[in-house]
């Protein structure tokens, strides 16, 4: 299965094709039925490839050339795939909740008109999507990254009469150019310095003494591939595009500013481990900005009231958590993450799909409550996602938040105790967002009572799978305090391992788990106890800070947008129109004869033009000719 | 033989349009543009290991030859001179051109001379033919243009009038250096060059770069484009940017680095300054504007600021990213120009603060006009990234000193500012709620079929390059 692994990408590429060439003819059912089709035979593939990779006869990554994509010089980049355990686990992840989110998306969107129009764009993501992860150069995984991204502003400003929305799109597409400029030098100085962009030639020359590589050049190589990731996945300072992605369809978010496109970060950090384990001062970095961002999102997440805007932010934040464990040098423990973070931030965001589709639109919490009652699968498929997204013993969050919180520890105490304040946050947003929306009565208007449903099956299957591998998706990776053999990271172990020199003794690690279950479970109960009799006042002081997400957006805009377009206007207006052109239109009003020249274009006699040139040329000769001896 | 024919279809059926009236003018034209692309095609086709070459008698006197050669680089612009020309004539087809058979034998002339500018090895013939493009561009200017299409073909006249001026004065005076008699050979100009001392060489380069500065145009000589493109009928605006301004930096590639080597070594520095300011200055700007047509221009100048910057980078990989990317820019250029014509048409005017929500009535045009955006703004997978990414790495393979760094630097912010203006150009044309139209229809079918062959050479050479690379691999000198 892995040799023609081509096929994963191939089926949602001819489904855009497909989708995106008869658009204006295709029925809306046949369309999706066409979209969800394609990724459910990519996932059905990716299956065999991922037991073919697990099984014991498979030798080391598996490289399959499809042709020569770019070459000058001594200079080859194919265009090729590689297939190892990393990038066939990330094959299951995409095409698997891709297929769930498809078929989720056949009844989410059946009354938009643009529906055959969606699952082309959606087909084109998992396409990117799937690029980015199998490539075996960093230029693959750059031609996905940035398709990825064209695929989020699509889809971000897929509502495309609203100005909000395709601002919100313009603005996701220009924070990720600045990360990908990042991750362009960092390719360059690969090439440059190594010769190669393919993964498997980088890695081993890595090591090599003969090539007299700087260490600098290390770090810059890695700094730069960092703030790449720092973009596409929403870290400090790129963050801000993601929250304002959200205007999108709320599928969108789940697949793609959620479970898969926003991870693609961590997936290129997992990925050049080699790399980074030979920058600690890096990943220290990285651990930092992680760790940054996981408490500046869930501050924020504390104070929203839009039901998607909370979870936006609460993705930020558990993605700083995956880039402190990366940080750390848990690569592993973040690509777990990576995973259960899928299943339960997908089911979440497609049950928040589920309570906006049965409000009949509303996103603001202020306005649900007691939604339990009219809609059972989706409040406990929700509660299934809010108990695992806080980490509650015995689902998946839990192992994989443990994991990191225990490699945290093993680091620095003082990571530790930041992510555990990040994580009492979580529990403490997540479930204040879960009782406004399902518990008490409810307070929107008469109409919207009297439309309450739950929703059809096309939308209450995929939360309730996603739920079941909610609880179960742990398993793979159980703590070794429990078992001696973690599935997850040996499957992983030939292509990804944790570098980390720590171990912890099983008293201090079983404390751990101890700790963060306790206060966790303290921050769900006042999360009821503020919350089971909700009043929405204007808020004050640092709430109302919180509210207004820092103000960062007006602080991005007041230091970085306002001077540029200042500074634009300013060389448009006064030094190109006045400055430059004003000089050349002053020389040629001076020479005389330019001016008398003018004079006859004006009376229109074009031929006059000609006339002077030969002239002028003649007397160009007539010197010349003087010049021959 | 083959190559004499290149420039004689158009100059023969140019002369011929003259006396031709209304759609027969039309036909003529587009007849001539196919006959001239399938000669082209051939040559590319044909002359991957071995140059094509022809030469007679021409002026013995003045010691020059008209000698032609084809080879990677001269068949690749001749095969993007006569895609764009067809694409020009074949969308043209179904508008009202005042006099269509003077503006096609104009066009052809001008694309009879392109074609002698890219084959030409005589500097004397190289000259005539640079001139034999320039001149039916005052006319169509002038004649068939926007409002200020007089002081507007003025500016232009100006500016490229001392810019031939000084590249005869510079080419005569190299001449006169060559070996034995008087010759203008391009083997002899080249000897010459490289024998006179590095102080002449210094005079010369200057005198000969402003030429073709101007013509690309590098900062701070471009001032005449934004007006000329803005107030050009449209095919006029796509034969000047997507073939003029490649004559510009062809004239830098053949008859300046390699004739004035210690010329250009002792400038090429200032020169990428210029052409890195020039990416940002016009990137900016382009970021403000409302016209729709101003922004493209500038926004081409921003394209042709990081060629000329890898152009005077001096290193094989850039070089051979010039190649693909004068192609490929050419290419989407041509499509931009082709799109942006059609929203004008649509809305009556130019101002974008006026236009919107074409993708609710004109769903085709926004979808062309996504693509085409998507390969000016270098997205992998259309053709715009493989030349992009190989100039970037031109522009970076120096020695990482700091300098060098501040340049990349400002190369790499018009990825940035590029993504932010063209971004710009989509959300107000094509998104919001449609504002009132002039013409709310679709594509025609022959705007249909000109997008279509651009789009399809967009997202070809952008998935599968290699032909592209092949051809003009042999200019990088192995």
């Amino acid at each position: 299965m892995a040799n023609v692994v081509y096929l994963v990408p191939l089926f949602p590429l001819i489904g855009f094709l497909i989708n995106g060439i008869f658009w204006k003819k295709m029925p809306k059912s046949l369309g999706g039925a066409i979209g969800t089709v394609a990724i459910l035979a990519s996932f059905i593939v990716s299956l065999g490839v991922f037991f073919e990779v697990k099984s014991a006869s498979f030798h080391g990554p598996l490289t399959v050339t499809l042709f020569d994509f770019i070459s000058t010089g001594n200079i080859h980049i194919p265009f090729a795939f590689q297939v190892d355990a990393l990038s066939s686990l990330f094959l299951l992840i995409i095409t698997g909740v891709g297929t769930l989110i498809h078929l989720y998306s056949t009844s989410y969107m059946h009354d938009d008109e643009g529906m055959v129009k969606y699952f082309a764009y959606l087909n084109l993501f998992v396409f990117s999507m799937l690029l980015l992860v199998l490539g075996a150069n960093y230029l693959i995984m750059f031609i996905g990254w940035e398709g990825v991204g064209l695929c989020s502003y699509l889809l971000i400003g897929f509502w495309f009469k609203n100005r909000d929305y395709t601002n919100a799109a313009k603005k996701a597409f220009v924070m990720n150019r600045i990360g990908d400029l990042g991750f362009l030098v960092g390719m360059l100085l690969v090439l440059f310095n190594f010769g190669t962009l393919t993964y498997l030639d980088f890695f081993g020359k890595l090591g090599d003494a003969s090539l007299i590589i700087p260490k600098s050049t290390y770090n810059w190589i890695a700094l730069c591939f960092f703030i790449g990731a720092t973009g596409k996945s929403a870290q400090i300072p790129l963050y801000t595009w993601l929250p304002d992605a959200m205007a999108g369809p709320t599928p969108v978010s789940a697949l793609i500013h959620a479970a898969t496109m926003v991870t693609a970060g961590i997936y290129m950090i997992a990925r050049s481990g080699a790399l980074y384990s030979l920058t600690p001062s890096i990943l220290h970095i990285i651990a930092v900005v992680g760790l940054l961002t996981a408490i500046l999102a869930a501050t924020i997440a504390i104070r929203q009231y839009d039901i998607k805007k909370v979870l936006a932010y609460s993705t930020v934040s558990q993605l700083g958590f995956m880039f402190l464990a990366l940080g750390v040098g848990a690569y592993t423990t973040a690509v777990f993450h990576v995973m259960t973070h899928a299943f339960f931030k997908a089911l979440l965001f497609l049950g928040s799909g589920s309570v906006i589709h049965a409000m009949g639109g509303e996103q603001d919490i202020r306005n649900m409550g007691g939604l339990g009652k009219h809609m059972r699968v989706t409040q406990a498929t929700f509660f299934v996602g809010c108990l695992a997204i806080a980490g509650i013993p015995g689902l998946s969050g839990f192992f994989s938040k443990d994991e990191i919180l225990a490699a945290t520890f093993a680091h620095s105490t003082l990571l530790y105790a930041l992510a555990l304040i990040a994580a009492m946050m979580t529990a403490f947003y997540m479930f204040r967002l879960y009782v406004l929306t399902f518990n008490g009565k409810f307070r929107g208007t008469e109409e919207q009572h009297h439309h309450l449903h739950e929703s059809p099956a096309a939308m209450t299957i995929p939360l309730v799978i996603l739920a079941i591998l909610s609880i179960v998706g742990g398993y793979v990776g159980l703590p070794s305090v429990i078992s001696e053999h973690n599935t997850f990271a040996t499957y992983l172990s030939p292509v990804v391992h944790n570098f980390s020199h720590h171990h912890l003794s099983h008293g201090t690690e079983w404390g751990l788990m101890g700790l963060s279950v306790t206060v966790v479970i303290i921050m769900i109960a006042i999360a009821y106890a503020v919350h089971s009799k909700p009043k929405f006042k204007e808020s004050t002081g640092i709430a109302k800070l919180l509210e207004n997400k820092w103000y960062m957006d007006e602080i991005y805009d007041a230091l970085i947008v306002k001077p540029i377009e200042g500074i634009s206007n300013a060389l448009d207006k006064f030094v190109d129109r006045h400055g430059i052109d004003g000089i050349v239109n002053g020389v040629g009003k001076t020479v005389r004869w330019g001016g008398d020249r003018l004079r006859m274009l004006q009376t229109g006699q074009v031929g006059t033009y000609i006339f002077i040139m030969v002239m002028g040329i003649v007397v160009l000769f007539t010197i010349s000719f003087f010049w021959i001896k | 033989m083959i190559l004499l024919f290149l420039i004689l279809v158009p100059l023969l059926s140019g002369i011929l349009s003259f006396s031709v009236k209304g759609s027969a003018a039309k036909t003529l034209a587009l007849i001539s543009s196919m006959i001239t692309l399938g000669l082209s095609a051939y040559v590319s086709a044909t002359n991957y290991k071995e140059a094509i070459v022809f030469s007679c008698e021409w002026i013995p006197m003045l010691g020059t030859q008209f000698s032609l050669v084809a080879d990677g680089m001269s068949s690749m612009l001749c095969l993007l001179t006569g895609i764009v020309s067809l694409v020009v004539f074949l969308t043209n087809l179904d508008k009202d051109t005042e006099a269509p058979g003077s503006f096609n034998g104009f066009m052809l002339l001008s694309q009879a001379g392109l074609m002698g500018v890219f084959l030409a090895t005589d500097a004397l013939v190289f000259y005539v033919f640079w001139e034999l493009a320039l001149i039916p561009v005052y006319f169509l200017c002038s004649r068939w243009g926007g409002e200020k299409r007089i002081p507007v073909t003025f500016k232009f006249f100006v500016y490229t009038f001392v810019g031939s001026l000084m590249l005869l004065a510079g080419l005569i005076y190299l001449s006169l250096q060559t070996p034995g008699t008087v010759s203008y050979a391009w083997a002899d100009i080249v000897a010459a060059g490289n024998a006179l001392p590095a102080t002449t060489q210094q005079g010369l380069f200057w005198l000969i770069f402003i030429a073709f500065a101007i013509k690309m145009p590098i900062f701070p000589f471009h001032t005449w484009q934004p007006d000329a493109y803005e107030q050009s009928p449209t095919p006029v605006t796509i034969i000047l940017s997507a073939l003029m301004v490649k004559m510009g930096l062809y004239a830098v590639l053949r008859w300046l680095l390699p004739v004035l080597p210690m010329g250009v070594a002792l400038w090429s520095n200032f020169v990428v300054i210029l052409s890195v300011i020039g990416i940002v200055y016009a990137s900016c700007i382009a970021i403000v504007q409302t016209d729709i047509k101003r922004l493209v221009a500038y926004s081409s100048i921003a394209h042709m600021g990081l060629m000329s910057a890898a152009a005077f980078s001096a290193n094989a990989i850039g070089m051979h990213g010039i190649m693909v990317q004068m192609f490929n820019h050419g290419i989407n250029i041509t499509g931009m120009w082709l799109i942006v014509s059609m929203i004008e048409n649509r809305w009556g005017t130019r101002d974008m603060t006026k236009m919107g929500g074409m993708a609710s009535v004109a769903p085709r045009m926004a979808i062309a006009l996504v693509i085409i955006s998507l390969a000016n703004i270098a997205l992998p997978l259309t053709n715009g990234f493989v030349g992009e990414f190989m100039l970037f790495n031109g522009l970076f393979a120096g020695d990482h000193s700091a300098p060098q760094i501040g340049i990349m630097v400002l190369a790499g912010l018009g990825i940035i500012l590029g993504a932010v203006y063209t971004l710009n150009m989509i959300q107000k044309t094509a998104y919001g709620n449609t504002t009132e139209m002039v013409i709310s229809k679709d594509l025609s079918v022959n705007e249909y079929a000109g997008l279509a062959i651009i789009i399809a050479v967009i997202l070809y050479l952008g998935v599968y390059p290699k032909p592209l690379l092949d051809l003009t691999a042999g200019m990088i000198g192995g």
